[in-house]
């Protein structure tokens, strides 16, 4: 299991220092900053194996996590492990820095106290873990409080707690896509996948059993042949997508899933990811890029992109932004376009190209003359792809959220009386086109 | 005194300051003063001079600084023992304090103390602790057990901890039952012969309970102590996979992960033909795909399990090749690891897509990555032979772009591809050849080279490009020298007129001016060939040579399944076995994947631990072979052990079986006593072994002819042959059974002496034997003593003979009798012993040797001395 866990700044300095194994020395503490932060090569794997001594790495913004071990530990948990590590530091006290962990570091010597015990994770459920470790001690608790927070956070439902109480019952779910593509210049698709997540922010009281439902066609389907003679492709038809994989929080109930493929759940109060999902077919890409680079020349590119929006006219993309590499030996770059403005950035090696809103079915277009210094230099350039960000208002993979039930049995409130908002948002992941 | 130590060890006088504050009357000073003392540690000042204040502060109720206190004493307490006895006195009452969050930090935090006075006062509240009413006492009292075993193991075990924490895994609350999971596996792990983790359906189906409902790292422990659970048969493999299949949609990777190994272990027994199989197949590969989109570091992870996962089962994500598309902005270590994956899922079918990238991919900055990139263009086209002209055209178009790294590439696996296919692709001799002075590194000369002399009769100029590097022969790689010797005399056989100073040079620089001696020796071979016989030499140099094979880079068979039943751990991300990183006895017991239901029982009986007890003691064996308990007297036939019991009634639903191995009139038996002790009885017995290391295997079915009834015994002797399926075991002569009657199948393990293989024509031939005894590498030698016994030559060999155990020859020096000995097994090893016996001194110093050409490498040095033991 962990031996031990570090948190270094950018120079090697050590913030937090945690032993849980005798087999971890100080000497690991320096081993990690000689070979891995001062090393001259970027980091070449997120496992570094020093004298027999296992280091899995991390970093969030210049701040190093490091997680140690001499055993043959599951390698996955420990960088889930890490991860949720950061999680809850950021649920504590906002962006990991370096002037965060320092002003809080007895707080997160008392987190690691408690959510890995001899090296073994144990629950790390925020919610939970907010309910008793405070930093103002638990003195003021009474015996039922106290039993009512180890039962939490030994238990079957470790993320939400008893009691909680709104006046107004809401729920917000958001359907958020990242939309990813690989292009070849000529226009064919080479990869494309949206990977999904259903993000619930939940106000309500009580333990409410909730029913999760979209459009997924294996359960329409299913509904399809339960009916009585109806065709089948007239249910499911278009409304229903292919979902080629999803994951879920903990508190799904997965051999419900499983068996009847129904997402059941008692939610935690507050915000929290309830499913991810990835989807291959039938995807509606909002922006196709057609390029055409011409090289004048030894000294000169012609570059020219076009870029076509592909949704219904009567909704708007957002944040549109187009960046064209332009090649190291660039002296310098002319632009012309129609909507929006552009810019080349030296410091980048590319053209930036940012319009603020466009209307489905709609086109664009950008050129742009690059002077290039005359170099001796063999190699050729290696014309990395176009890329794109936006946002549009839909999701790309055509999810639909058909319902979102909520019981609570004991309490006064029935599905009806439950505020529920749904948005969609979808946004581009890495999404590339070739030239 | 103190000052001066102080000033010694802290000239800014700071921890002098500290002690003030710590002792200080007012709360909030000392236990800003404790935050500053923490804050030193962290950064490695040494702050143990503090200790007895720090510890001071420890009573308290302000639970913060407790915490503190305790960080403080888990780092020091070992520096400083004694003192840290100051401290129990609070661990103890806080052990017993109302609040449930306080006795498990005292519990927990005192876990952490690695003295030993202090361990001997945990016992108590650890006891304790464990019956808590509060799960949540007793989940930190489990992982205490681990702490205090790994501290003192002796200690654990007398306690009784280890009775109580198998308990534990039957407790109503999911988290008390995951942590008692992962400090047994863990204890396990150091145990490897011990029945911990006394895995059967019972308990099985109380961790797949737990499983839905503990958290996410609770799944972990528990999926990775299932892994090493052997199902009984396929009904029983298939249930358990049906259970833990729903875990594969679950949001932590690393729950994914251990939940794939389980499923690609537990489907080895499932029959191909079934549909389940086939179904969990389809299942396998959408949660394998979705782990690629989670965070870089665990799509390592992933990747480099991914790696092994399509090796062993490539039809899972044969149609998923585009998933591993290299992103621009992947990090390397991702991108090298799908580089790798891409290859191995490279098929006639996706070809073209795969080419196409890969043509991409060589035009990037990072020089590894490049290089990988033109060589997996060459990999594709051996393995794809339809692809391998455009592969070729690819590298040409490579080679055009003059860059040095990717042109020296391209060379080397241009060499494989003329290899894989002779006379197809010549015709880009030339243009190779235009680049042969951009080459610096050893394996692109090297390969280069090759070509020129393998291609000698199609290039003009063959002897003036193998000259030019003839020129600084010293200089250049044993790599390079060695292929330019061969590549030489490949033009000379060739081209005898023209090239023979070319050949002369190149052999006396090979011969006289070189020290290395494979050089030197390939030098000379060729030397005589050519000199005695050309024609010869022309069919050894210019042979025909077999074709490369179409996979490269694959992890050896055994390797891989190892691999597999280590999915998502470490061993998995270094491609190694666990011993090869881990030190000391954790991780070093090898796994395997369970066999296929073959026939009936077959594999069943992996299921229980490799072996019960330890290896017999050295010598031990011997003794029982002289017969000590049956006092004097002639040879009566071998030496049968009394009998021991093999199965208790108490965990085999009240059978009772004790028993031992015979070998009577050249015919090895196993004698039974089948002891019913349960209230019902009991029918239909039959008898299964385990592979094992010499094929031992009924030769009937067991005949108990009438039904067992209650408290009856029934003695039973069972023929076996030699004729079962081999495998090696754990000690050599470990033999795995299963038992079947109207209840149940129960599984047992029991040692064999390996005198029951002694053949009866084991007597071999005086000449025989002289000549073999000086052929014995010493490395295969192994010396025992045998002490108190009081024989003399002639009885010993008698009774040794008995055992088919006989003397060769016999001689007297110095008033010590030598006999010289020899034994054949059933499987045709040999065994050569020399036996010295000091007339009146009652000890044996045998000396046995071992031979035997095709089974020497089956057995490890180690194996030989516990094989010779007996």
């Amino acid at each position: 299991m962990i031996g031990g866990l570090f948190i270094y700044n950018h120079k090697g300095e050590v913030l937090i220092s945690r032993v849980y194994r005798d087999d971890i020395g100080r000497n690991a503490v320096d081993a990690f900053r000689v070979n891995v932060i001062h090393a001259r090569q970027q980091v070449r794997s997120p496992v570094t194996n020093i004298a027999r001594t296992s280091f899995f790495h991390i970093k969030r913004s210049n701040i190093w996590l490091a997680a140690v071990t001499k055993q043959n530990v599951n390698a996955a948990m420990v960088f889930e492990f890490l991860y949720k590590m950061c999680d809850v530091m950021s649920a504590y006290f906002g962006k990991i820095s370096e002037e965060n962990i320092k002003n809080n570091f007895v707080l997160i010597y008392e987190l690691l106290d408690e959510i890995l015990d001899f090296g073994y994770p144990q629950n790390s459920e925020t919610g939970a873990l907010k309910t008793f470790i405070t930093q103002q001690g638990i003195k003021g608790q009474t015996k039922e409080e106290q039993s009512q927070i180890t039962s939490q956070v030994t238990g079957q439902i470790g993320w939400r707690r008893e009691g909680i109480k709104y006046r107004r019952n809401e729920l917000f779910l958001d359907v958020l896509e990242s939309v990813n593509l690989l292009m070849s210049p000529q226009g064919q698709v080479l990869s494309a996948h949206v990977s999904g997540r259903v993000v619930m922010k939940s106000y309500l009281s009580g333990m409410p059993e909730c029913k999760f439902g979209m459009n997924d066609k294996i359960v329409i389907d299913k509904q399809g042949k339960g009916g009585t003679t109806d065709d089948p492709k007239k249910t499911s038809g278009k409304q229903s997508i292919a979902i080629d994989d999803c994951t879920f929080h903990q508190c799904v109930r997965l051999s419900k899933f499983d068996s009847e493929r129904s997402i059941s759940f008692i939610p935690p109060d507050g915000e929290y990811e309830l499913m991810r999902y990835r989807t291959t077919k039938d995807i509606i890409l909002p922006f196709r890029v057609i390029p055409l680079v011409r090289e004048v020349g030894r000294t000169k590119l012609e570059v020219k992109v076009v870029i076509k929006s592909n949704f219904k006219p009567s909704l708007l993309a957002q944040k549109i932004e187009v960046r064209i590499p332009t090649p190291l030996n660039t002296s310098g770059v002319q632009v012309i376009c129609m909507k929006g403005k552009a810019k080349y950035k030296a410091s980048e090696n590319a053209i930036v190209w940012k319009i603020k809103r466009m209307a489905g079915m709609k086109e664009s277009q950008i050129s742009a003359e690059i002077e290039l210094l005359p170099t001796n230099d063999k190699k050729k350039w290696a014309r990395p792809p176009i890329s794109m960000n936006f946002e549009v208002p839909f999701a790309p993979s055509g999810l639909k959220v058909r319902y979102l039930k909520v019981f609570e049995s004991k309490l006064n409130y029935s599905d009806h009386d439950v505020i529920k908002w749904v948005r969609y948002i979808g946004r581009s992941g890495i999404y590339e086109t070739r030239c | 005194l103190k000052v001066i130590n102080c000033c010694v060890w802290d000239p800014s006088g700071e921890i002098f300051e500290l002690k003030a504050e710590l002792n200080s009357d007012k709360k909030e000073k000392k236990k800003e003063a404790v935050k500053k003392v923490i804050a030193s540690m962290t950064v490695g000042k040494d702050v143990s001079a503090l200790f007895p204040d720090v510890v001071n502060c420890m009573q308290t109720d302000n639970l913060e600084l407790k915490k503190l206190v305790y960080l403080y004493l888990m780092n020091y307490a070992k520096s400083q023992p004694d003192m840290a006895i100051m401290a129990v006195n609070t661990f103890v009452k806080d052990c017993e304090d109302p609040n449930p969050l306080i006795r498990a930090l005292a519990v927990r935090t005192m876990g952490c103390i690695r003295v030993d006075k202090i361990t001997e006062y945990l016992c108590e509240p650890l006891r304790k602790c464990l019956k808590d009413e509060d799960p949540y006492v007793r989940k930190t009292a489990a992982v205490c057990v681990a702490k205090l075993h790994d501290i003192n193991a002796q200690l654990v075990e007398d306690q009784g901890f280890l009775d109580t924490l198998k308990d534990l895994i039957s407790d109503s609350n999911p988290m008390v039952v995951a942590n008692a999971v992962a400090a047994l596996s863990e204890i396990a792990e150091s145990h490897p012969n011990s029945n911990l983790l006394d895995l059967n359906p019972q308990t099985i189906n109380k961790l797949l309970t737990a499983l839905n409902e503990c958290t996410e790292w609770g799944q972990i422990f528990i999926l990775d102590c299932l892994a090493n659970y052997m199902p009984r048969d396929d009904r029983e493999s298939q249930s358990i996979c049906e259970r833990v299949t729903p875990r594969l949609s679950h949001a932590n990777s690393a729950v994914v992960l251990s939940a794939v190994k389980v499923l690609m272990k537990f489907m080895e027994m499932l029959p191909k033909d079934l549909d389940y199989y086939g179904t969990l197949l389809k299942k396998l590969a959408p949660p394998l795909v979705t782990l690629l989109s989670a965070e870089p570091e665990l799509q390592y992870v992933a990747l480099r399990n991914i790696n092994l996962i399509v090796q062993k089962r490539p039809e899972i994500l044969k149609h998923e090749m585009k998933v591993f598309f290299v992103k621009y902005n992947d990090p390397i270590y991702v991108k090298l690891e799908k580089l790798d994956i891409m290859i191995r899922l490279a098929s006639q079918a996706n070809i073209a897509q795969v080419l196409a990238e890969l043509k991409e991919y060589a035009t990037e900055v990072d020089v590894d990555f490049v290089r990988k990139a033109v060589r997996a263009i060459g990999r594709c086209a051996i393995k794809v032979e339809q692809s391998a002209e455009r592969c070729v055209s690819t590298l040409l178009d490579l080679i055009q772009t003059k860059v040095n790294y990717v042109v020296q590439e391209a060379i080397v696996v241009i060499k494989d591809i003329f290899r894989k296919y002779p006379n197809k692709y010549e015709s880009v001799i030339a243009t190779l050849c235009e680049n042969l002075d951009s080459l610096d590194e050893p394996e692109a000369r090297a390969a280069m080279i090759w070509i020129v002399g393998e291609y000698a009769e199609r290039i003009d100029n063959a002897d003036e490009l193998l000259e030019s590097f003839l020129e600084g022969f010293h200089d250049e790689s044993t790599q390079v020298q060695l292929q330019l010797l061969t590549a030489i005399v490949k033009l000379f056989l060739k081209k005898p007129t023209e090239t023979q100073e070319l050949v002369q040079q190149v052999l006396s620089l090979a011969t006289q001016d070189s020290d290395n001696p494979d050089l030197r020796d390939r030098g000379y071979i060729y030397w005589r060939l050519l000199s005695t016989d050309p024609v010869a030499a022309k069919e050894v140099v210019l042979a025909e040579k077999p074709l490369i094979s179409e996979e490269t880079d694959l992890i050896e068979p055994t390797l891989l399944e190892e691999l597999i039943c280590h999915i998502g751990t470490l061993a998995s991300v270094y491609h190694k076995p666990p011993s090869a990183f881990v030190e000391g006895s954790r991780g070093v017991q090898h796994k395997r994947l369970p066999a296929r239901m073959g026939a009936g029982l077959g594999a069943a009986p992996a299921a229980m631990p490799a072996s019960l007890g330890g290896a017999p003691a050295v010598g031990g064996g011997l003794g029982d072979l002289f017969d000590l308990g049956g006092g004097v007297g002639m040879p009566t036939g071998s030496y049968v052990a009394p009998k021991t019991a093999w199965l208790l009634a108490m965990k085999a639903k009240g059978l009772e079986i004790s028993g031992t191995f015979a070998r009577r009139g050249g015919i090895i038996q196993m004698d039974l006593s089948l002891t019913n002790k349960a209230m019902s009885v009991m029918t239909d017995f039959a008898i299964q072994f385990n592979r094992n290391s010499f094929g031992l295997a009924p030769a009937g079915p067991m005949q108990v002819l009438t039904p067992l009834s209650p408290n009856q015994t029934i003695d039973v002797s069972l023929p076996l042959s030699m004729s079962g399926p081999v495998m090696k075991m754990e000690p050599l002569n470990n033999l795995q059974v299963a038992v079947k009657n109207n209840i149940d199948v129960f599984y047992f393990s029991c040692q064999y002496p390996l005198s029951l293989l002694f053949v009866e024509d084991g007597k071999m031939d005086r000449q025989v034997f002289l000549a073999t005894w000086k052929d014995i590498p010493n490395d295969n030698e192994a010396q025992f003593q045998i002490k108190d016994i009081h024989l003399n030559s002639d009885v010993a060999s008698n009774k040794l003979q008995g055992s088919n155990i006989f003397t060769i020859a016999k001689r007297t020096v110095e008033g010590q009798d030598m006999l010289y000995q020899s034994v054949k097994l059933t499987n045709g090893i040999w065994v050569l012993a020399e036996m010295r016996i000091q007339t009146g001194n009652p000890n044996y110093t045998k000396t046995n040797g071992f031979r035997d050409c095709m089974q020497k490498q089956m057995y490890d040095s180690t194996s030989v001395v516990r094989f010779s033991s007996k």
